[in-house]
C-alpha cells in the first residue's frame, strides 16, 4: 500500500478529530462540538505538516492532577510532553482559548502523541485531562484560557529564545472572538515594534462566540486589513482546505509576525449543528430524539473509517 | 539623618553585572521609575512596552518561562489594577520569577487618585504564589532588589524612588519575613510599614520622653507573614496594638495584625491607622498624610487614647518635619 499523502493524512486526522469529539460530546451529554467541526483541520495540520515538533515514543497516557504550581509542588508538571521534546530549534505550540481542549487531546491521539484512554479520563474529578484545559493539561505548556493572555505569553517566549538565540518558532492556535480583546492589539503593536518573525498564528474564523453569532454581538471586520495595519503578513485561507492551510504556513514573513485567518464552517460535517439556531458555542443533547440524531451522525463517521 | 537618592537607579545597574538573565521591563515610564541607567547600560536587556501593561504582564510571565527573570518596572496601581488577570494567570498562578516593581505607594504622589496605589497590599497579598515586600527607608530600597531575585516565584515590591532617609543602619539589608524590632514596649506596641515608619520614629521617642512605654517594630515583608517576634512583642502591651500604614485600612497590615493575633489567641485592642476606607487626591505628602492621620501627631493621639493620658506631647513636641522638595531632581517629574 503506497504511503498517504499529506494531504491525506491531515483529512484523516481532521475527520478522527470530529469522530472522537462527537463521541465525547455524546458520552458526556454535551461538549464543545462546534469548535471541533470549525477548527478539526486547523489542528491536523498544525501537528501533521507545520510544527517542527519532535515525536513521542508512544502515546502517552496522562498521569492524575498533581496540584497547582507552588514552590513546595516537586510532582508538578506541564502538559507539553506530548509534544514532543522541548530543544532550541524545534517548535513549540500554544492553544491559546482552552474551550478548545478537547478538539486539542483529540488531535494529539490521532497523530499518536497521546493514549486513546484519555478521552474517558476528560472532565473526570482528579484527572489532568480538564474540560477548560490548563498548562499541565495533556498539549499544553501555558496558563491560557483567559482569553488574549496566550499570545502576548507566547510572545514573551519568543521573545526569550531570540534573547538566546534559539531558532524554533512558536505556532498559536487563537479564536476569532480574541480580537475583541484590547490586549491582543497590544501584542501585535509589540511584535511590530520588535519586528518578531518567529510567530506563526492559526485563527480560527468560525465567526461564533459565547453569546451567538459574532456579527450580533460585536463585529471585529475587517480583520484581515487591521492586522495587516498592525504590521502583520496575513493569508485568507479556507480552512477546511488542508492543502491551502498547509501553504499557508510556508508563507514567508521576515521582520513580521504570520496570521493565517481560516475562514471555517462551525457546523461542518455536522449538519445537526445547524439545527441549534445559533446557538454553537456550547452544544448540550437535549433530549432522546437529539441523541438519536448525533448517534446517526457518529454511525455514519465510524462507517466512514471503516 | 542621611539622605539618599536614586537608589534603585544605581542598584539595578549593579544587579545586572552579575545577572544576565535579569531583564527590565517598562511602560512609558522609564525615568520616573529609575530605570535609565540600567536602559543605558543593557540596551539588549531592557524591553520597553509602551503604554500597554496588559501586554507586558503577560510577556513578562512568556520570559519567566525561558529562564529569565524581568524586573517590570511602573506605578503600583498600573500594575494591580490595570493587569491583575494578567498577573494572577500569567505570572502567579505558574509560579514565576517575574519581579513587580511597583511605584508611588499610597499617598506619596500628588498625582491624585489615579497614581495613588492604596489598596496593593490587600490586593496583591491575596494572590496564591506571590510574595509582598515594601520598602521604608534606603537601606531596605537598597536591598530589596537582591532579596526580590532570591526568591524563586514571583514577588510585588512597593517601591520609594529619589531622595529617600536612611532610617536603618546600611549593614542590615532587609530580610524575608523579618520584622525589624525598634523599641520594646509595654504599654502600646506600633507596628510600621514603608513611609509609616519615619513619621513613627517622631512619636513613639516623643511619647517615651513623657514616660510612655512604646514598643515599635517596622515591618517589610506584609508576606509571608509569620508570628516569629511580634507575637510575643504584641501580647506584651498592655493597652493595645498600634498599626499605621501608608494603604487602606482593609486587607493591609492592620489587617494582618489583627489575623495574627486572632489565630494566636493574642487578646488585646487593635487601632489601624491608615487610609479608613476611603479614596485620597491629589495634594502634598505631609498634607496628605495630616489630613488621612497617618502621621506622628495622629500616632501620638491613639496612643495617648489607648493609655488614658491625653496632652502629654504636643506638635511642637515632635522632632521637625521633614520637608519633601516636590520638584527635586532625582525624580523624573513633579509626581
Amino acid at each position: 500500500m503506497p504511503a498517504a499523502s499529506a494531504i491525506e493524512t491531515i483529512s484523516a486526522v481532521a475527520w478522527g478529530i470530529r469522530r472522537r469529539v462527537l463521541e465525547n460530546t455524546l458520552r458526556n451529554g454535551g461538549g464543545y462540538l462546534s469548535q471541533a467541526c470549525s477548527s478539526a483541520e486547523i489542528l491536523a495540520t498544525l501537528y501533521s505538516g507545520v510544527m517542527n515538533i519532535g515525536p513521542v515514543a508512544e502515546p502517552l497516557v496522562p498521569p492524575p492532577f498533581a496540584g497547582v504550581p507552588s514552590t513546595g509542588n516537586t510532582g508538578y508538571r506541564l502538559g507539553n510532553a506530548y509534544n514532543g521534546p522541548r530543544q532550541r530549534i524545534l517548535d513549540r505550540f500554544v492553544l491559546s482559548p482552552t474551550h478548545y481542549s478537547q478538539v486539542l487531546y483529540a488531535a494529539l491521539i490521532e497523530t499518536g502523541r497521546l493514549d486513546p484512554s484519555a478521552m474517558q479520563e476528560f472532565n473526570r474529578d482528579g484527572s489532568s485531562v480538564e474540560m477548560i484545559g490548563a498548562e499541565h493539561s495533556p498539549g499544553m505548556e501555558v496558563m491560557t484560557g483567559s482569553l488574549g493572555q496566550g499570545l502576548s505569553q507566547a510572545i514573551g517566549m519568543a521573545y526569550g529564545r531570540r534573547l538566546k538565540q534559539e531558532p524554533g518558532l512558536m505556532w498559536l492556535f487563537m479564536s476569532d472572538g480574541e480580537f475583541q480583546i484590547g490586549m491582543v492589539w497590544e501584542a501585535f503593536q509589540f511584535m511590530s515594534h520588535y519586528e518578531m518573525d518567529s510567530i506563526g498564528v492559526y485563527v480560527d474564523v468560525n465567526r461564533q462566540q459565547c453569546d451567538g453569532a459574532m456579527s450580533s454581538v460585536m463585529r471585529i471586520d475587517p480583520l484581515a486589513e487591521k492586522l495587516e495595519s498592525f504590521g502583520a503578513t496575513v493569508v485568507s485561507v479556507d480552512g477546511h482546505d488542508a492543502q491551502a492551510l498547509l501553504d499557508a504556513g510556508r508563507t514567508q514573513h521576515p521582520g513580521k509576525p504570520l496570521v493565517v485567518l481560516c475562514q471555517t464552517d462551525p457546523c461542518r460535517g455536522v449538519a445537526e449543528l445547524r439545527k441549534l439556531g445559533g446557538k454553537l458555542h456550547y452544544v448540550r443533547i437535549k433530549n432522546d430524539a437529539e441523541r438519536r440524531r448525533f448517534e446517526d451522525v457518529l454511525a455514519t463517521f465510524n462507517m466512514g473509517i471503516a | 539623618m542621611e539622605i539618599v537618592s536614586q537608589v534603585h537607579a544605581r542598584n539595578l545597574v549593579k544587579l545586572g553585572e552579575n545577572h544576565p538573565e535579569v531583564l527590565v521591563l517598562t511602560a512609558d515610564l522609564s525615568e520616573s521609575c529609575e530605570t535609565g541607567a540600567f536602559r543605558d547600560a543593557y540596551r539588549e536587556r531592557f524591553v520597553t512596552c509602551g503604554v500597554s501593561e496588559q501586554n507586558m504582564l503577560s510577556i513578562a510571565g512568556g520570559l519567566a518561562r525561558e529562564g529569565f527573570i524581568p524586573c517590570v518596572h511602573t506605578f503600583g496601581v498600573f500594575l494591580y489594577r490595570r493587569a491583575l488577570d494578567q498577573i494572577a494567570m500569567s505570572i502567579a498562578y505558574p509560579n514565576l520569577p517575574v519581579k513587580m516593581f511597583g511605584f508611588l505607594p499610597g499617598i506619596m504622589t500628588p498625582g491624585g487618585a489615579t497614581h495613588q496605589a492604596i489598596e496593593d497590599v490587600s490586593v496583591m497579598r491575596s494572590l496564591p504564589n506571590m510574595t509582598v515586600l515594601e520598602v521604608g527607608d534606603a537601606t531596605e530600597t537598597e536591598s530589596v532588589l537582591e532579596l526580590a531575585i532570591s526568591i524563586r516565584g514571583p514577588v510585588y515590591v512597593r517601591m520609594l524612588r529619589g531622595e529617600i532617609p536612611r532610617l536603618f543602619p546600611a549593614s542590615q539589608p532587609m530580610l524575608l519575613d523579618t520584622p525589624r524590632v525598634l523599641a520594646d514596649g509595654t504599654d502600646v506596641v506600633v507596628i510600621s510599614s514603608g513611609i509609616c515608619t519615619e513619621e513613627a520614629l517622631r512619636a513613639t521617642s516623643a511619647l517615651r520622653a513623657k514616660g510612655v512605654s512604646v514598643g515599635h517594630a517596622h515591618v517589610s515583608t506584609l508576606k509571608p507573614f509569620s508570628p516569629g517576634v511580634l507575637a510575643p512583642l504584641i501580647a506584651g502591651a498592655r493597652y493595645g496594638v498600634i498599626t499605621m500604614e501608608n494603604h487602606t485600612v482593609v486587607g493591609g497590615l492592620g489587617s494582618i495584625v489583627a489575623e495574627l493575633m486572632v489565630e494566636g489567641g493574642i487578646h488585646g485592642k487593635l487601632v489601624k491607622l491608615g487610609l479608613q476606607d476611603t479614596f485620597a487626591h491629589g495634594a502634598s505628602r505631609s498634607y496628605l498624610a495630616r489630613e488621612y492621620r497617618i502621621d506622628a501627631m495622629a500616632l501620638v493621639e491613639e496612643v495617648q487614647r489607648l493609655v488614658g493620658r491625653p496632652s502629654l506631647v504636643e506638635a511642637q513636641d515632635l522632632a521637625a518635619v521633614r520637608v519633601e522638595i516636590a520638584l527635586s531632581s532625582a525624580k523624573a517629574e513633579a509626581m
